[in-house]
């Protein structure tokens, strides 16, 4: 039979070792955050803190009410929203390859993050009110710049359907990029008086991070995980190009639209809340594809686990490198995506 | 929508009156070709002729002017998943995603029958299984389609195009960059399984030699008009052959009244 218990590389079914290896990734990365920060806090403590405050679970941490709010209020929080934009980053990244059958796609390359940095700022010096009162405008905001970057890049690299080169739309992604970035900065420098905010914002950074932040990217993160997931089946289809897709019964250009706005809402939920933060989306498909094989039903769900697993540890980097003084965290995804670009670049050149 | 495919009865495939533009060029001109279900016909042409054109209209990837049925249905009335399930398409140049492997191939041809989240079945599954065992493939399913040789590729092409359970077999130039021995191989297969499971076949080839030992009919296309249809005794003929290709040939009529054709070098 084709099911198999080892992870490997053939097939397309998830699988319960792959799964559970991406489960294993997210703890791991989990608990490692939240233990790793200036104040030492034994690894098993933490551990019975955190089985603590699961229900029905009763075991003694032994922690002081100090050490408890450190990890429950500061770090914690930041660790999830770690994993919640990781996983969005890198499961847009994951889509955008699918749909635009182009390994190098990537929500930072391709503009999609500046158009929702632009988005997100200009949200943030006119001080949108809260839609209904209650809902956040900025990741709104990012939102629509976002939808608005990807429909520029992809117009200006499909053309009736057909798809340019791997290049081509890498080149019309910088320049949208260059372009919203232009106008992002210029909208920044005309409100001095928000410049610090939105100029902090826009390095990416976790460091802010508090439970709010969480409850505000968590809604966008399970929606576009689930929008995501279901369309894993149709990006294999795709895979094939539009004309033989279409004669497998597929629509491709519907489907790409599906596609393209769930991964935008998931890419400008993620900029709305930690800034641009680069490259995640490209490193940790292709390192998925790598070890799991080009099968979207296995890419998609891996990138979103080991995509939160490798932000929140990039974060743990990017706290203690410099500790006490923290690098942005794009700085140390940079250092790690740029390189991986150029590989995957040269590689697609040469083939 | 109750399918035709659902009896298993051979489909007919008409074009009544199409034409096919192409930038400004009329690729297929007033074209009429009637392919009775459960026969083959190969439409042959010299290069630029029409002929994978008008396969693309059939396949409604290419827009084109006037009918084209699959069965009892036009074509354009059937939407993308009932054509696919009446029809399976064998492109010149398939598309092979790096990294997936012959049995996830294979299974796309399930996508038409399957739901909007194209999730395979168990069904799904053991049909593209019974498949791959047919053609000679079970070895291979958990290779790389994109590690493998041109002909070995070329079967498992036709094996998701079979693994599609359409009555219509569609084939675009299937023996183009295969050696002599892996055409036969590729031909004599989309023979025996026509006869298995009564498929009507529509195919395009460039290589006379062996055209006239695989098709019931044999269309000639030349710059967009059927010039000549008929049983491949009637069509493969010098004197037609020197007409449109320019060349002068042997024939010879076998047994089994099909018909091989060998050339000889022009003299200058």
């Amino acid at each position: 039979m084709i099911a198999s218990q080892t992870p490997e590389r053939s097939g397309s079914r998830l699988g319960a070792a792959w799964l559970l290896s991406g489960i294993g990734a997210v703890l791991v990365a989990g608990v490692v955050g939240v233990a790793t920060g200036p104040v030492s806090i034994p690894i098993g403590q933490v551990i019975r803190e955190l089985l603590d405050r699961l229900p029905l679970i009763a075991v003694d941490s032994s922690l002081s009410t100090t050490e408890q709010a450190i990890v429950w209020d500061i770090r914690a929080p930041r660790v999830v929203l770690g994993l919640l934009v990781g996983a969005l980053l890198a499961g847009s990244g994951a889509a955008y390859q699918g749909v635009f059958r182009n390994p190098l796609a990537d929500p930072y390359l391709l503009g999609i993050a500046a158009g929702a940095g632009l988005g997100a700022t200009i949200a943030i010096v006119t001080e949108l009110r809260d839609v209904f009162g209650f809902i956040n405008p900025v990741p709104f905001a990012a939102f629509a710049g976002a939808l608005l970057a990807v429909t520029a890049a992809g117009t200006l690299s499909v053309r009736r359907g057909r798809i340019g080169s791997p290049a081509t739309l890498i080149l019309a992604g910088v320049a949208v990029a260059n372009f919203f970035t232009a106008i992002q900065t210029f909208v920044q420098q005309q409100n001095s008086e928000t410049l610090q905010q939105v100029f902090a914002w826009i390095l990416g950074r976790l460091s802010t991070a508090g439970w709010g932040e969480v409850r505000l990217l968590l809604p966008y993160a399970v929606l576009c995980s689930l929008g995501m997931l279901l369309s894993v089946g149709a990006l294999d289809v795709l895979a094939v190009g539009d004309e033989e897709a279409s004669t497998l019964g597929l629509n491709p250009r519907a489907t790409r639209r599906v596609v393209l706005v769930v991964a935008s809402l998931a890419a400008a939920a993620a900029v709305a809340v930690s800034g641009l933060i680069g490259f995640v989306g490209l490193v940790v498909p292709h390192a998925v594809r790598m070890m799991a094989g080009a099968s979207h039903r296995r890419v998609l769900p891996l990138s979103l686990l080991f995509g939160g697993a490798f932000l929140a540890l990039a974060d743990v980097a990017a706290r203690t490198i410099q500790a006490p003084a923290e690098l942005p965290i794009g700085v140390i995804t940079a250092f790690i995506g740029a390189p991986f670009f150029l590989l995957i670049l040269r590689r697609q050149l040469t083939s | 929508m109750t399918s035709p495919t659902d009896s298993g009865a051979p489909l007919d495939v008409r074009w009544s009156g199409v034409s096919v533009d192409l930038g400004g060029r009329q690729v297929v001109d007033d074209l009429d070709l009637l392919v009775e279900g459960g026969s083959w016909t190969t439409i042959i042409g010299p290069n630029g002729a029409g002929k994978t054109t008008l396969l693309r209209a059939l396949s409604g990837t290419a827009p084109y002017r006037g009918i084209i049925t699959i069965g009892p249905d036009e074509g354009v009335g059937l939407g993308r998943r009932e054509r696919a399930r009446r029809l399976a398409v064998v492109p010149q140049h398939p598309v092979i995603p790096p990294g997936l492997d012959v049995f996830d191939y294979a299974l796309l041809g399930r996508s038409p029958h399957q739901g909007v989240r194209f999730a395979a079945s168990e069904d799904d599954r053991r049909r593209t299984s019974a498949v791959l065992e047919r053609l000679g493939l079970t070895d291979f399913a958990h290779r790389f389609v994109d590690s493998l040789s041109g002909g070995e590729r070329q079967r498992v092409v036709v094996a998701r195009a079979l693994v599609q359970d359409a009555p219509v077999l569609v084939l675009d130039e299937p023996t183009s960059f295969l050696d002599l021995g892996h055409q036969m191989d590729v031909l004599e297969l989309i023979a025996e399984l026509r006869a298995e499971r009564s498929l009507t076949v529509v195919c395009t080839l460039h290589d006379l030699t062996v055209v006239g030992q695989f098709a019931d009919r044999i269309a000639v296309l030349d710059d967009g008009h059927l010039a000549e249809h008929g049983t491949p005794g009637e069509v493969l003929t010098p004197s037609v052959i020197s007409r449109y290709w320019g060349v002068d040939v042997r024939t010879e009529i076998h047994d089994d009244t099909s018909v091989s054709v060998s050339v000889r070098r022009r003299e200058r």
